[in-house]
């Protein structure tokens, strides 16, 4: 008869140690990996979790033949044709035909894989760090946690305190003068004496001592239920900080389709940064020319608007649904545009002034601005009208950060500029 | 009555337990099957390719090439390049099957058939199994070794531990001696005996190296003796008792990795058999079951696809050759046993006259019980299964720039085709012939190996790499020397 037994329950990632330990062994190569996958701007592949890595100097090198010396025979199946002393000329690469090279025809040293999501961002915002991350009151409620609160008179077994239990029994015991067994032991072994000098009024006496005493024994149990003590859980809500993310996007005639581009990905790094440090997160998607809405996601990349640019609209609208919205006592707060950086002149005084009522409230701002090719081209790099508003604010609020891209290469580079760890600590 | 064992195909812990009741009343009264006794676990499939990444043990130590494997086999089977094995089996007793929570309930018929009975009998019988492992406690000493090596971990950093590892496994193939019987392990002797080892082989290394100026050899000239006075083909056994530079723990683990390889070693051998064996076992038991009516006609067509669908040959000139298949060859030839026996041809007569009227039960009980790879094709490999597979004989000499043929599969080729198959499992192609053949202790403490070629065959580059891991154990320079002659054109040895 067969033992059938289910291990399913059992742990599932067993190979999770080895799996990390070679992680750890080709860890450079790995981030370098990931970083090319970002600069080549495959970031999409993210959202999928399948990051494909290369690495080398995995192999492990054993005794081998080299099928391309000396003088072998060997057999094959299924021929078809031959009949003895055919000849079939080598293969160019001077192949052995026979040997078993399996695989896949990757080169031995060359080991492909595939980084599951979860390391693969660990790769990327490895360095990386949310500024002002410590927040706010917690509003959503997700997890119970059970938590250890002091021992309780009711339980399951396993639960069982041990050691408490036993002291209760034993202050019990010895407030109700609980008689010992030894106590006894030593009666009756006088009373033995006794009996054998045939004293009698000692025996009667100590008959009856012994009679209490155990009567008193069977009255005050060695273990009572009302000893027993087990360890008590409590539900305990765990927290979850919440975010919320603001894509502001400008969409006038002036942004074109790379300069979106660059935005987008922009914006999904950030996405998937924010998403690794929150549990929970709401993001809102503001498009702004000349008039700001709230779009869905779908519809802020995608469609295309004319005419010129008022950012201090978009401002206000951020700051309006925060206000509706978003508590800034039970929300981290962060904001993201993306712009190439016109404004109309008349707008400057209008933006400086929706800037200074928003910033209070927010945990980060980060500004990126698009320069496009033609620009850098002709060197017309001189500051735009909107970073010539928020250069000035930065010396008065240091949650405000100016980065630039010129093409999806920069990106990561001012993302990390955005949120390095050694950014942070320079500001402090 | 319906006698079918079960009549939906989802499995359930009550019909595996009936399935494997009919199956073991076949395997034991009708096949005369002798198995340890058998552990069913149930596992997921990404359980499967954990279980696969460290040679299918359940309780392997951890080291950073079993993650990379993990993460290949992960890939090749997300990417459909493979599929995964429908079992593992562990030559332990009891018997531990693995099967998948995916598989059907024909399927898992078809691997408890497989499995617990196929290679849990030919774990038991094969002679090389008998000799080279102790299905008692494999299971225990891998839990030995796991905590030693984590506990190494621990006490020495990882790093260390790790590239003692590294050296081991490259040159984990070489860690048997070929001549003689191991002793059994077991695990309480083992934790016993490992501290007072530990203590004792570090004072022979110790003994071994001192180098305090002795009088007389000033006095005495003597010619150095060569040391180990002969040849050693256990390169990982040498390491560990005479290295000079190894700590007592890495000792230890040397010792793990060649124990390991150890009981690896009669699976390396048995390959073809102990897989043809298996299938023979599945595809017998699940024909009775069908024919008692114990399963249903389509279950028994599923079963019949994935049969041969496991059971296929690629033929040399498909895209995706890669050898021989153990399963369909090993099969094939026990298959053809039972024919000899039942039926002969002429040929056969000929060929054959010993099996002409035996019990086929018995032949290929007795080929199960004392036959490897090697030996089992040399003796059994019949013309009509080579005239079936097709097979033919190619001669690839290194300054040709063409391979010939050199046999076919007509009269003139079976012997040939037979001895150079059954040459192709042996041990000696399979592994290139390598011994410790001097340390020098006196001067430099140099360890030279050897490398016996046979036909002219070089070692490829890798051997590079691995001197060093073998350096790194030695603590000295090691040097290997080709001890091949100047290859002549023509000729061409069998070993």
């Amino acid at each position: 008869m067969a033992t059938i037994i289910d291990r399913r329950l059992n742990p599932r990632d067993k190979t999770i140690k080895n799996r990390q330990k070679f992680i750890e062994r080709t860890r450079d190569q790995i981030k370098k990996s990931v970083k090319d996958s970002i600069d080549s701007g495959n970031i999409a592949d993210i959202e999928n979790g399948k990051i494909r890595v290369r690495v080398k100097g995995t192999s492990e090198p054993e005794f081998k033949t080299d099928p391309k010396t000396g003088n072998r025979r060997y057999v094959m199946p299924g021929n078809d044709q031959y009949v003895v002393n055919d000849t079939v000329d080598k293969p160019e690469d001077g192949g052995g035909q026979g040997g078993n090279q399996g695989g896949l025809g990757r080169s031995e040293d060359d080991f492909e894989f595939i980084l599951n999501k979860e390391e693969y961002l660990d790769f990327i915002f490895d360095d990386l760090e949310l500024p002002d991350l410590v927040k706010k009151q917690i509003k959503d409620v997700k997890k119970i946690k059970m938590k250890r609160a002091g021992y309780s008179n009711q339980g399951n077994p396993s639960q069982l305190d041990v050691v408490r239990s036993l002291k209760n029994s034993l202050g019990r015991r010895i407030g109700l003068a609980r008689p010992k067994n030894e106590e006894i032991e030593q009666l009756e072994q006088e009373l033995e004496q006794a009996r054998a000098k045939k004293k009698k009024k000692l025996i009667t006496e100590l008959e009856e001592r012994i009679a209490e005493l155990k009567r008193r024994q069977v009255a005050v149990p060695w273990l009572d239920p009302f000893d027993v003590r087990y360890r008590n859980f409590v539900p305990h809500p765990e927290p979850i900080t919440q975010a919320v993310m603001f894509c502001v996007l400008d969409v006038s005639g002036s942004m074109g389709q790379t300069e979106k581009d660059i935005a987008k990905r922009f914006f999904f790094l950030l996405y998937m940064f924010l998403h690794k440090k929150y549990e929970k997160i709401d993001i809102v998607f503001i498009r702004h020319h000349e008039v700001a809405s709230e779009v869905e996601e779908e519809e802020f990349f995608k469609s295309r608007e004319s005419g010129g640019t008022v950012v201090s609209e978009a401002i206000k609208l951020v700051k309006k649904i925060i206000d509706e919205r978003y508590s800034v006592s039970d929300w981290n707060i962060y904001v993201a545009q993306g712009s190439d950086g016109d404004n109309y002149q008349s707008d400057y005084n209008n933006t400086l002034a929706a800037m200074r009522s928003l910033l209070p409230v927010v945990q980060y701002y980060a500004y990126l601005e698009i320069v496009s090719h033609f620009k850098v081209q002709w060197s017309i790099l001189a500051p735009t009208e909107l970073r010539k508003a928020y250069t000035s604010l930065e010396k008065s609020y240091s949650n405000i950060n100016i980065q630039q891209a010129t093409t999806v290469k920069d990106i990561w580079r001012a993302f990390k500029k955005l949120f390095s760890k050694e950014k942070e600590k320079a500001t402090k | 009555m319906s006698k079918l064992l079960y009549d939906t195909n989802d499995w359930t812990f009550d019909r595996l337990r009936i399935v494997e009741d009919a199956i073991r009343d076949i395997a034991l009264k009708e096949l005369r099957l002798d198995v340890y006794p058998n552990q069913i676990e149930i596992i997921g499939s990404d359980q499967m390719l954990d279980a696969y990444s460290s040679h299918g043990l359940p309780l392997m130590y951890n080291h950073w090439s079993f993650g990379k494997h993990f993460l290949h086999q992960a890939y090749s089977y997300r990417k459909g390049f493979s599929g995964l094995a429908y079992e593992i089996v562990i030559n332990s007793s009891p018997c531990i099957s693995y099967l998948m929570e995916e598989n059907s309930m024909t399927m898992q018929t078809l691997v408890i058939a497989h499995a617990a009975y196929g290679h849990n009998h030919f774990f038991k019988n094969n002679y090389l199994f008998k000799q080279w492992t102790d299905a008692e406690s494999i299971l225990d000493y891998l839990s030995f070794a796991k905590k030693y090596i984590a506990k190494c971990e621990e006490k020495y950093g990882t790093e260390i531990v790790e590239q003692t590892l590294d050296a081991c496994h490259a040159i984990m193939n070489y860690g048997v001696d070929k001549y003689k019987r191991p002793s059994k392990i077991n695990k309480k002797r083992e934790e016993e005996q490992q501290k007072a080892r530990e203590e004792y082989v570090q004072q022979q290394a110790n003994i071994l190296w001192s180098t305090l100026p002795n009088k007389q050899e000033k006095t005495v000239v003597s010619k150095r003796e060569r040391f180990p006075a002969e040849p050693q083909d256990n390169i990982l056994y040498f390491l560990e008792k005479h290295s000079p530079s190894l700590k007592s723990w890495q000792r230890e683990i040397v010792r793990i990795v060649r124990k390991i390889s150890q009981y690896f070693y009669p699976q390396i051998q048995t390959k073809l058999m102990n897989e043809g064996w298996a299938s023979f076992v599945h595809y017998y038991i699940m024909n009775r079951l069908w024919e008692n009516g114990q399963i249903s006609d389509g279950n028994y067509l599923e079963f019949i696809q994935s049969h041969s669908g496991v059971l296929t040959q690629l033929n040399y000139n498909n895209k995706y050759y890669n050898g021989f298949n153990p399963y369909a060859l090993g099969f094939a030839i026990f298959t053809d046993i039972r024919r000899i026996c039942t039926d002969p041809t002429d040929e056969d007569r000929e060929f054959f006259p010993h099996l002409i009227g035996q019990d086929w039960l018995e032949v290929c009980l007795d080929a199960v019980q004392n036959y490897r790879d090697e030996s089992f094709i040399l003796q059994f490999l019949s013309p009509h299964v080579i005239r079936k597979w097709r097979l033919f004989e190619i001669t690839n000499k290194e300054v040709d720039r063409h391979v010939t043929i050199s046999g076919i599969q007509n009269d003139q080729g079976y012997n040939r085709i037979r001895r150079t198959l059954s040459n192709q499992y042996s041990m000696f192609s399979r592994l290139p012939d390598i011994q410790i053949v001097d340390a020098n202790l006196k001067t430099t403490r140099r360890l030279e190996l050897h490398y016996f070629p046979v036909n002219g065959i070089k070692l490829d580059k890798s051997k590079d790499s691995v001197l060093k891991h073998i350096e790194f154990l030695w603590g000295y320079e090691v040097s290997i020397t080709n001890l091949g002659l100047a290859l002549a054109g023509e000729t061409l040895f069998y070993i």
